[in-house]
C-alpha cells in the first residue's frame, strides 16, 4: 500500500445518453457505480476531490483524428464531455493540483482509430489521445506510456500512436482469436520509426488475477521502468472482469486495485466494462481507493470466490512463455528494426477497417517516410463504403525537418480530384487544414 | 399570535408576531448552564399581559443539540455495523463501542448476507456489561432495504434505553455520514429527550393547546413531540433561524447572497430564486460529515473583533479573535476600531481605538485615516472572495447528465442583505464590490427569532421503484410493498407528493404551506441479457424551507 495521495475524480455518468436504449452502453452503465461510491462516502475522503468535467473542443479532436467529413459530424455533445473529462483530469494533474486523477467518464474511446469515419466499439473519438496530444500542447511534449487494460484490444489508441515513438502502447487483453476486435497480437509492434513501442499482451480466456498481475510483474512493469515515461496513463476498461457479459475473463475488483496500485498510473480513463450490476461498482471502489492511496483489501464482489476463478495450470504456462517471449522481443527491438526498415526510404501498409457500430468498411493505404530522426511524416489514403474518399498528411510531433518540408509539399501537390477532402495535421504547429 | 424564541449562545430572544408582523420583542441574557430557565424568563417577560391562550403557534430555535455535542455532554453509545465489503472497518469504527458485524445488503438492496444472531448477542452483552444504554445500528445500503437493521433491532430492543437506526436519519446514500448521524443521534438523544420534556411540562401548564415547534438544520420546522425520534435534525438550527430571519425581514424572489457579519466571523448563504441553499449531502459538525439535512452556509474568520495586524508590511484581517475591540478595552486593533476612527460607529472609548490603529498606521507608514480606510477595505474584499468562491463552487458542483452539464442553471445573485453588528458600517462597500443593491433589513437584532416563528415545517421523501423485482421502498416511512412491472415514473411521482404531504402534515405543517417540489427524478431502464427487464425510479420530493402562508412580504 502505498501513502496516501490526493486523487481528482471527474465522474461523468451521461445519465442521459445512450447509443440505443439495449445497448450496453445506455443510460444505466454506470448507475450502480454511482450508488456505490457515493454509498461508501469517497468524495468525503480530503484526498479525493471531484471535479466537473470540461467541455473539449473540436480543435482539441482535430488534434489527433481525421473526421470524415469533419468533427462534428462524428460526435455528439457527450463525447466532447468524456473527452473533456479526460482532458480535466490531466489538468489538474499536470498543474499538480492532485497527485493523480481517476475519468470515470462515458461514452470510452479506445476503438476510435486516427480516421474516423463513424463508430467502431462503441466508440467515435479516442478520448485518451485527446488527452494525450492536449498534454503536449499545452503542457510541452513530454513522454508518456498508456497502458491499456481492458479486455478488447486497443485497437484505435494502438493505430494512433503506431508510429510514435514518444509513445508507449501497452494493451493487455483477451486474445484476438477468441474476442473482438481480432486484433492485438505480439507482432503488431509498433511502425517502422516506433518499432516497440507498440506491445500487445494478449491472454488466454479465464485468465485471473494470478496471469494478470504475474504478466504486470514480469512484464509490463520492467518494460516501464526501460521506457521511462513522464507520465502513465491507465485506460482503465473494467470487462475482464469474471461477471462481464460480452468477455471470457477472470480478473476481480481486488485484481483491479492492485494492478492500478502497482502500476501507480497518473491518469486512469474508463474503457469498456458491461457487468454494471455485479462488477462496476466494485471495480471502481478499488481503483478509487487504490488511486488515493486508501486501504482496499476489503473491496470484493458479493459473490467473491477465487478458487472458483482460478486458471488453469496449463493457462499459468502459457501466460510465462508469452510475458517471456515478448520481454525478449521488447529488449531486442532496435535491433529487429534495422532489419525490417533496411533501405527503405518509404513504407507502406495497406488495411481494411470494419466499424460494428455504424456498419461502414473502410479501405486505407498509409504511407511512411522511414525516419530515425523523429516519427516521420505519414499520409492516408481512406476510402469508405460510405462513398467518401479522403487524403491526410500527418507531420507528427517533434518532426524533423525534413520531414516536415516533405508533408508541406505532400499537402500542397496533392489536387483534391479524386478525393471529397484532402486534410494536413501538423502537431508541432497545432495546424489543421481541410481542402 | 405566534411566538418565537431564539436560544442563542448569548442572548435569548423572544418575538410576538401578530398578523406576521412584530409587536413586542425581548431580549435576556443566556444561562448556558439551565436553558430551559432563559426560555421561560423571556416567554414571561415577552408575553406580560397576554395570555398564552391567544398564541397560534410556538417556535423555538434552540443551540441545545449543538451544545450538547459541542461541549460533550453526550451518551456513550453502542455502534452496531453491517459494512459489508468496501471501507476497511478501521474508517468506520466511530467510537470505542463500535462492533462491524456480518450480514449486509448490497446496492439494490438485495440480502447478500444475513446476520449472525450469536454475534449479536455477544455485543449486547459486551455493551451491557460497559454500561451502555443507547446504540445506533448501521447497516450499508440500509436505505435500500433496512431489512438488516431491522432484525438486528429485534434482537437488542428490549437490552437498551434507546436504539437508533441508521436509514430512519436520511432517505440518501453515504454510509460513513449514515454511520456519523445515527452515532449523533443516538448521543444526544437522552439529553434531548431531557430538554423536550420539560418545555412540554411548561407549556402544558398553559390551559389552552398551543402547539410547539423547533427549528431544524435545515430552517424547517417540526412538531416537538415528533422531533424526539430524531433529535439530530435539530443540530445547528442556529445559523438557519439567521438565514429564515433573513428572509422574513426582506421580499427577496430573486439569487441574492445574505452576510452574517458577527464579532467572530461572517456567515455566507446564498438564496435561489427567495429560496436558501441546502447543503448537498449534510451539515458537518464537530468534524462529523453528516446526513442531516441542513442550509448551506460558509463560516469565515472575519468579524467585527477580528484582530487586525501588519506583518512585514502586509495588513491581515482575522482569521483570530483575540477580545472585544481595542475601544472596549480589547487587547488588539479591529475593524470595530476602524470603524470607531472613521467615524461609522460610536463603540466605546475613541481614544483607545485611535491609539490601536494608529499602530498599524505606523507599521504601514500611512495616515491614520487611510489605514482605518484600507482596514476596511482589506476586510471587505476578504468578504467578498469568499461570497464569490461559494457561488462559484454551488455552480461548478458536477452533474451527471448531458443536459444539466450544457442547460444547467447557475446563481446570479442580483441582491445583497447583510445584518450583524457591523452591517450598517460594512454594507455599502460589500455592494459595490459585489455589484448588487445592498439591504440592511430592519428588527435584525432579533431576526433568529422571527425566522424561527415564520418557518414553515420542511421535509423529504424518497421513492424507489425496481419493477424488475416489482419492489417499491419508501424508507423514511418505512414503507416497503410490491410494485406492478407496469409502474411507471408519473406513478411514483404522484406517490412521492401523496405520501410527502401525509409525512409533513403529521410532523405539523400546516395545509397552506405544503409547498412540495420534485428534486430528484430519474427513471433507468434496466436491461439484461439484452432485454428489457423492467425499470429503476429514483423520486425525490421535498417541501422546501420558506415561510408560512402569508409571511412573505
Amino acid at each position: 500500500m502505498t501513502a496516501k495521495k490526493k486523487t481528482g475524480l471527474i465522474f461523468f455518468p451521461a445519465f442521459d445518453w445512450a447509443i440505443s436504449p439495449t445497448h450496453p452502453e445506455r443510460e444505466e452503465r454506470l448507475l450502480y457505480t454511482q450508488d456505490q461510491v457515493m454509498e461508501e462516502g469517497l468524495f468525503d475522503f480530503d484526498n479525493v476531490i471531484e471535479f466537473k468535467p470540461g467541455l473539449a473542443t473540436i480543435r482539441d479532436i482535430d488534434r489527433v483524428h481525421i473526421c470524415v467529413p469533419d468533427a462534428q459530424h462524428v460526435i455528439t455533445e457527450s463525447h466532447l464531455i468524456s473527452a473533456g473529462g479526460a482532458i480535466t483530469a490531466a489538468d489538474k494533474v499536470l498543474t499538480k493540483e492532485v497527485d493523480n486523477a481517476f475519468a470515470l467518464v462515458r461514452p470510452p474511446g479506445h476503438h476510435a482509430m486516427k480516421v474516423v469515419h463513424g463508430a467502431r466499439g462503441f466508440c467515435n473519438i479516442n478520448i485518451e489521445a485527446i488527452m494525450v496530444e492536449y498534454i503536449r500542447t499545452h503542457f510541452g511534449h513530454k513522454r508518456i506510456a498508456i497502458v491499456d487494460t481492458d479486455c478488447h484490444h486497443g485497437d484505435g489508441t494502438q493505430d494512433i500512436f503506431w508510429h510514435d515513438p514518444d509513445t508507449l502502447y501497452i494493451s493487455v487483453h483477451q486474445d484476438g482469436r477468441t474476442l473482438y476486435p481480432g486484433s492485438g497480437f505480439p507482432d503488431e509492434f509498433g511502425g517502422p520509426n516506433a518499432y516497440g513501442y507498440t506491445i500487445n499482451i494478449p491472454l488466454p480466456p479465464h485468465t485471473s488475477e494470478e496471469g494478470f498481475l504475474y504478466v504486470l510483474d514480469s512484464l509490463i512493469l520492467p518494460i516501464l521502468a526501460d521506457f521511462k515515461p513522464d507520465l502513465i496513463i491507465n485506460s482503465a476498461g473494467q470487462d475482464n472482469h469474471y461477471t462481464d457479459p460480452i468477455t471470457n475473463m477472470n480478473f476481480t475488483a481486488q485484481g483491479y486495485a492492485t494492478l492500478n496500485d502497482r502500476l501507480a498510473p497518473d491518469i486512469a480513463v474508463l474503457e469498456g466494462g458491461y457487468s454494471i450490476e455485479s462488477a462496476l461498482p466494485y471495480i471502481n471502489v478499488g481503483i478509487i481507493l487504490a488511486m488515493a492511496g486508501i486501504d482496499y483489501g476489503n473491496v470484493r464482489e458479493p459473490d467473491y470466490d477465487p478458487a472458483s476463478i482460478r486458471q488453469s495450470a496449463e493457462t499459468t504456462r502459457y501466460i510465462r512463455q508469452l510475458s517471456s517471449e515478448i520481454h525478449d522481443l521488447w529488449k531486442s527491438r532496435d535491433e529487429e528494426r534495422a532489419k525490417l526498415i533496411e533501405n527503405a526510404g518509404y513504407l507502406r501498409r495497406q488495411r481494411s477497417i470494419y466499424y460494428d457500430t455504424d456498419g461502414i468498411n473502410e479501405e486505407q493505404a498509409e504511407t511512411i517516410r522511414v525516419c530515425s530522426d523523429c516519427g516521420g511524416v505519414f499520409t492516408i489514403d481512406s476510402k469508405a463504403d460510405t462513398g467518401r474518399r479522403i487524403f491526410a498528411v500527418i507531420v507528427p510531433g517533434r518532426s524533423c525537418p525534413k520531414c516536415r518540408t516533405k508533408g508541406e509539399q505532400f499537402f500542397e501537390t496533392t489536387e483534391s480530384g479524386k478525393y471529397d477532402y484532402v486534410y494536413f495535421q501538423d502537431r508541432d504547429k497545432d495546424i489543421f487544414i481541410r481542402k | 399570535m405566534i411566538l418565537g424564541i431564539d436560544v442563542g449562545g448569548t442572548h435569548t430572544d423572544a418575538v410576538l408576531l401578530e398578523r406576521f408582523k412584530v409587536v413586542r420583542k425581548k431580549k435576556v441574557i443566556t444561562d448556558p448552564e439551565n436553558l430551559l430557565h432563559s426560555l421561560l424568563e423571556v416567554t414571561e417577560k415577552v408575553l406580560g399581559d397576554i395570555s398564552p391562550g391567544n398564541l397560534k403557534r410556538v417556535v423555538l430555535s434552540t443551540t441545545m443539540s449543538t451544545n450538547a455535542i459541542v461541549q460533550g455532554r453526550i451518551s456513550p453509545v453502542g455502534m452496531i455495523l453491517a459494512s459489508g465489503p468496501g471501507l476497511p472497518p478501521s474508517l468506520l469504527r466511530i467510537n470505542e463501542h463500535s462492533h462491524i458485524v456480518s450480514g449486509y445488503v448490497n446496492h439494490r438492496g438485495e440480502e447478500v448476507a444475513a446476520i449472525d444472531a450469536g454475534e449479536i448477542a455477544h455485543i449486547v452483552r459486551t455493551l451491557r456489561d460497559e454500561g451502555i444504554d443507547h446504540v445506533g445500528i448501521v447497516g450499508k445500503f440500509s436505505t435500500r432495504d433496512p431489512k438488516i437493521e431491522l432484525d438486528i433491532e429485534r434482537l437488542v430492543r428490549s437490552r437498551f434505553t434507546h436504539v437508533s437506526l441508521g436509514h430512519q436519519m436520511s432517505g440518501n446514500l453515504n454510509f460513513p455520514r449514515r454511520i456519523a448521524t445515527t452515532y449523533l443521534n443516538a448521543a444526544i438523544w437522552e439529553t434531548y429527550h431531557t430538554f423536550i420534556r420539560s418545555i412540554t411540562q411548561f407549556v402544558a401548564q398553559f390551559d389552552a393547546h398551543i402547539p410547539v415547534y423547533i427549528l431544524k438544520a435545515d430552517g424547517g420546522t417540526i412538531e416537538i413531540g415528533q422531533s424526539t425520534a430524531c433529535p439530530v435534525q435539530t443540530i445547528l438550527s442556529g445559523p438557519a433561524a439567521s438565514i429564515m430571519g433573513i428572509l422574513s425581514l426582506v421580499d427577496c424572489v430573486e439569487d441574492a447572497v445574505a452576510l452574517d457579519i458577527g464579532g467572530t466571523t461572517t456567515d455566507i448563504a446564498i438564496f435561489a430564486g427567495g429560496v436558501p441553499l441546502l447543503e448537498p449531502l449534510g451539515i458537518t459538525i464537530q468534524g462529523h460529515k453528516t446526513l442531516v439535512r441542513g442550509l448551506r452556509t460558509r463560516s469565515i474568520g472575519i468579524g467585527g473583533d477580528s484582530r487586525v495586524a501588519c506583518v512585514n508590511g502586509r495588513l491581515s484581517v482575522g482569521p483570530m479573535r483575540e477580545g472585544p475591540a481595542a475601544s472596549l478595552g480589547g487587547p488588539c486593533p479591529t475593524p470595530t476600531d476602524a470603524m470607531v476612527v472613521l467615524g461609522l460607529a460610536s463603540i466605546g472609548n475613541r481614544e483607545r481605538a485611535v491609539r490601536a490603529i494608529e499602530d498599524i498606521a505606523s507599521a504601514l507608514s500611512r495616515p491614520l485615516e487611510e489605514t482605518a480606510h484600507l482596514i476596511m477595505e482589506h476586510a471587505s474584499r476578504e468578504i467578498i472572495t469568499h461570497v464569490r468562491a461559494m457561488i462559484e463552487d454551488i455552480n461548478n458542483k458536477p452533474v451527471y447528465t448531458v443536459h444539466e452539464l450544457l442547460e444547467g442553471a447557475k446563481i446570479e445573485p442580483k441582491a445583497m442583505y447583510v445584518v450583524g453588528g457591523p452591517s450598517g458600517a460594512m454594507a455599502p462597500r460589500l455592494g459595490e464590490l459585489f455589484e448588487v443593491p445592498v439591504h440592511i433589513p430592519g428588527d435584525a437584532e432579533v431576526a433568529n427569532a422571527i425566522g424561527a416563528a415564520l418557518a414553515r415545517t420542511t421535509t423529504e421523501l424518497t421513492v424507489l421503484a425496481d419493477t424488475e423485482k416489482g419492489r417499491l421502498t419508501i424508507v423514511e416511512e418505512g414503507i416497503q410493498q410490491r410494485v406492478e412491472r407496469s409502474f411507471t415514473r408519473d406513478d411514483a411521482v404522484t406517490l412521492c407528493r401523496e405520501k410527502l404531504r401525509a409525512r409533513v402534515l403529521a410532523m405539523g405543517a400546516w395545509e397552506d404551506d405544503i409547498e412540495i417540489e420534485i428534486t430528484e427524478d430519474q427513471s433507468f431502464t434496466m436491461v439484461r441479457n439484452s432485454c428489457i427487464a423492467g425499470r429503476n425510479i429514483r423520486i425525490k420530493g421535498q417541501v422546501k424551507p420558506g415561510l408560512i402562508h402569508g409571511a412573505r412580504r
